[in-house]
């Protein structure tokens, strides 16, 4: 074991102690002290670009603002999270960002869950004191999963990181200057032509409305959707997600950082490959063979069918002209289920799953 | 088995933490791609990688060390690296006395396997190999990935246990991200080998040991059945020879899946009945005489295992689509119709049946993985879970040493099929791609067939990128569009196995290794021809 020494901080009156090392916003969030921030995702390196995650450490005689989610944590560092200058400079800065963005809440997709209209309201920001007109727009993309509107981008850089340190696809970046800066692929390339690979870990990242998940638009804001925590059922490294639901439809899949195994993130099988779920070709009732033709018929019919049939071919061949295949594709307790059935119910040993690999 | 186990020794989290990675027949950043993100933070914090494939991968091209090796080699790259080991005294001599059995006679053997012989069968150059054995020997901690390049081949298992020959040499096991990590592809394929085979009790439990079966056969109140039983191999080869009359296929599309199309319709048309319990009409449920139509995972309860042995839960989102029902819930349904009465009200409590039954998972429950879930070995409630294998004993007490020949693929290049065609996935799609093909999204990157060529062999045949060209094997043909590139090796083309109407699965092999019986799906000889000429 590497030990890893202790310090000591004090933060908004109260004296802890945390691990060496720690970023200030880490000490805070360790002691469940929340600071607001926009650039930040812990699974990016710091950034600080947005400055909203700025707090006031004391200097000598006066203070100092800096930015939590870079500045490390000192030996007997004094912090202050919610000292009125903190709370005036985040609220300046507030509107720093709403001046170049557009005030479209109502047909957002991400109304209710976005960060920045939460941090807003919770700092009463109405209008922004420096208000310009918010330029671009929705970027023209034939891909049909991720849709970017560079109007509503607040240049925190989480797309352009995550695709660059976690991804490593680099596939997007900056690009203009000044109020024309935006994040997109180069020369705004369909994505399809660029080396992107389409697994939405920019949609998943973005605190904002800019990106966004094509197919969930106009199918429903944060607070219409039931999350149900699963696992993803593509390949083996089962990774952790959550099922959107509204009305008995999955509409989209997200994920959150801190999940196992996964640390939040997914690969475009995970997040966007849902859509067999609700396919219209989907096997919707129990078919029986007649005469070469498949007809529809009710459950009791064909399992009874099922069960006659093998219970024949048992009783005129022997239990071990049955087999049973079972699939990866199956939970393991039908899995179980389907080797039990074999074992106890056919009464062979004939059970096996198709995978190998 | 080498270790007595054949999992993945270690967990997706400790990859970042490895000091070398020798990634041999696998693509993660494709096959697994949250995988590949893990390997890619490794890379950012100095990971040493020796990558060996026929396809100039992404990590190939990160790697420290590519060792480009012609598919069916790999027995020779690895026998030459544990030369080089055991040759210039790399090998970890207290690990191999207190550890592991057998290290004279593979001494013996590897004398021979100079790198300078192997390299005539690789096609790597003798000295890349020695400097692959001494990175992978002499780094702290170093980590073995594979996946179906390595085991899909008629000698998949030696090739397994030659590649925990060099963890055993080299005391690269029983530690934090360090040891010998299979990577299985389907999602629930741990999970279902758990469960699910036909000489096992669940968790691999011995059906010979007379505690075991009196334990099954009390819970179950039966008399288990003697007859060993058949492998999807044996079954299918049954059937063909018309021995067998009966199947109950679940949520698989054999068809599709095993090598050889043609003998396994064959085999499947012998059948009297043929019942298919699916969400898609499969091209294997075309020839049921009864389709029973399953939930998908989003309407379902249960849980799957990955492949770090992680048990997690899989939750019922919506109501069942249709009148489709989970295929749990069918099975029961059709075994108390039989007779055998299997009354659970949920999931749950076939979980707790399986972890009563089961000592790896008898720790295990639903409320202990409503948050998280926990790795096998789980042996009582208070147990964590085991993040990694093999940390001071084997289950099979000490690590044996394979003294493993080579033996030629079951087929090679010759004049008339002069390449060696091998099979993948993609990113974008997953097996058979039943699921996959019907999401917008992923067909959006790739939707039709394609083979991969060498540009020297494609100029050789006048053929040109993007062009759509037949590939040929003894057992079918297939059009595909060609892509030229310098990716795949030279004699090499490559073919991605998800396409139904191109069927890769209708060239390959169906030639079986002997012990685990998995298809070779990964080599055969093929050609390649212009269309229309
Ligand atoms: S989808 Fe993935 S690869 Fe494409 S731009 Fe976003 S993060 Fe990068
Ligand atoms: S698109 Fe979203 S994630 Fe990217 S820089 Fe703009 S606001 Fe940030
Ligand atoms: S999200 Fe991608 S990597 Fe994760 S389990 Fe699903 S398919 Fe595998
Ligand atoms: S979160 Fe610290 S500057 Fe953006």
């Amino acid at each position: 074991m590497v030990m890893i020494s202790k310090i000591k901080v004090t933060i908004d009156g109260k004296t802890i102690e945390v691990d060496k090392g720690k970023t200030v916003l880490q000490a805070a969030n360790a002691v469940g002290v929340r600071i607001p921030t926009l650039c930040h995702d812990p699974r990016l390196e710091p950034f600080a670009a947005c400055r909203v995650c700025m707090v006031e450490i004391e200097r000598g005689k006066s203070t100092a603002l800096i930015t939590s989610c870079n500045t490390e944590a000192t030996d007997g560092m004094v912090i202050r999270t919610d000292s009125e200058k903190v709370l005036k400079t985040r609220k300046m800065i507030l509107e720093l960002i709403l001046s170049d963005h557009p005030k479209d809440c109502m047909t957002c997709e991400k109304c209710g869950s976005c960060s920045l209209q939460n941090l807003a309201y919770e700092h009463g920001i109405r209008e922004s004191q420096f208000f310009e007109e918010p330029d671009g727009g929705i970027v023209e993309d034939s891909n049909p999963v991720i849709q970017q509107d560079t109007s509503k981008c607040i240049l925190c850089g989480r797309c352009v990181r995550i695709c660059a340190e976690v991804q490593q696809d680099y596939a997007i970046d900056f690009k203009n200057r000044g109020f024309k800066t935006e994040t997109g692929t180069p020369f705004g390339m369909p994505r399809r032509d660029t080396t992107c690979v389409l697994c939405g870990q920019c949609v998943s990242t973005c605190p904002v409305g800019s990106l966004v998940e094509k197919q969930a638009v106009g199918k429903g804001r944060g607070w219409d959707f039931r999350q149900v925590k699963t696992t993803c059922a593509y390949c083996g490294v089962g990774c952790t997600m959550y099922l959107n639901v509204k009305e008995n439809q999955v509409v989209k899949v997200t994920s959150k950082p801190g999940s196992i195994p996964n640390d939040g993130n997914l690969c475009v099988k995970g997040r966007f490959g849902f859509d067999f779920i609700h396919h219209p070709e989907r096997l919707k009732q129990p078919l029986i063979k007649k005469n070469g033709k498949f007809e529809e018929a009710t459950w009791d019919e064909a399992l009874n069918l099922v069960a006659t049939k093998l219970g024949e071919i048992k009783a005129k061949y022997g239990p071990d002209h049955i087999g049973v295949m079972s699939s990866s594709r199956c939970t393991n307790e039908e899995n179980y289920l389907a080797m039990k059935f074999a074992r106890a119910t056919i009464g062979t040993n004939n059970v096996d799953q198709c995978a190998r690999t | 088995m080498s270790f007595g186990s054949g999992s993945m020794t270690n967990s997706i989290s400790e990859i970042k933490d490895c000091k070398l990675i020798f990634l041999i027949g696998g693509n993660p950043t494709d096959a697994h791609p949250i995988i590949g993100l893990e390997m890619k933070k490794a890379l950012k914090n100095g990971c040493t990688f020796i990558v060996a494939d026929p396809r100039r991968i992404w990590f190939a091209q990160h790697a420290r060390l590519y060792l480009p090796v012609i598919p069916g080699s790999d027995n020779w790259l690895l026998n030459a690296m544990a030369h080089v080991i055991i040759a210039e005294g790399l090998e970890n001599k207290e690990f191999i006395k207190t550890r592991t059995e057998g290290f004279e006679e593979l001494k013996e053997f590897v004398k021979d396997i100079t790198p300078e012989r192997a390299a005539e069968f690789t096609g790597i150059p003798a000295e890349d190999i020695r400097q692959a054995a001494r990175l992978y020997a002499t780094s702290e901690k170093s980590a073995i990935y594979y996946t179906l390049g390595i085991t899909e081949h008629t000698c998949g298992t030696d090739n397994v246990r030659t590649i925990a020959n060099l963890a055993l040499l080299t005391g690269h096991i029983g530690k934090s991200s360090t040891g010998v990590n299979p990577i299985r592809g389907q999602n629930n394929v741990q999970g279902a080998t758990d469960m699910c085979l036909p000489n096992k009790l669940p968790g691999y439990q011995d059906p010979s040991d007379p505690a075991v079966v009196e334990k099954f056969e009390k819970t179950w109140g039966v008399t288990l059945p003697k007859t060993p039983g058949d492998t999807a191999s044996t079954m299918f080869e049954r059937m063909y020879k018309n021995q067998f009359k009966a199947f109950y296929v679940i949520g698989e599309d054999p068809v599709i899946s095993e090598p050889n199309q043609d003998y396994t319709i064959k085999g499947i048309k012998n059948l009297e009945f043929l019942v298919v319990q699916d969400i898609f009409m499969s091209e294997t449920a075309r020839y049921a005489d009864v389709i029973l139509p399953a939930t998908s995972f989003a309407e379902k309860d249960g849980t799957f295992t990955n492949t770090e042995r992680r048990v997690q839960r899989v939750r019922k989102a919506i109501n069942p689509v249709g009148n489709t029902r989970p295929d749990w819930q069918i099975t029961a349904e059709l075994s108390t119709r039989m007779g055998y009465k299997m009354d659970y009200p949920s999931p749950k409590e076939i979980f707790d049946e399986i972890a009563s039954l089961t000592p790896m998972l008898a720790g295990i429950n639903y409320e202990r993985i409503e948050h998280n879930g926990i790795q096998w070995p789980c042996p009582d409630t208070k147990h964590p879970g085991t993040k990694f294998l093999h940390e001071g004993k084997f289950p099979r007490g000490l690590g044996k040493f394979f003294v493993l020949p080579y033996r030629p693929p079951a087929e090679s290049p010759d004049k008339e099929y002069p390449l060696l065609l091998t099979t993948g996935r993609t990113l974008y799609h997953y097996n058979a791609g039943t699921m996959t093909r019907r999401s917008e999204g992923i067909i959006h990157k790739t939707n039709d067939c394609f083979v991969e060529v060498n540009q020297a062999d494609a100029t050789e045949l006048g053929i040109f990128d993007g062009e759509m060209i037949s590939v040929i094997t003894r057992r079918g043909q297939i059009t595909a569009r060609a892509e030229v590139s310098e990716k795949v090796k030279k004699g090499v083309i490559w073919i991605p196995m998800h396409f139904a109407e191109s069927a890769a699965n209708k060239l390959t092999k169906d030639a079986y290794d002997d012990v685990t019986q998995t298809a070779e799906y990964k080599v055969c000889s093929a050609k390649l021809e212009k269309i229309g000429t």
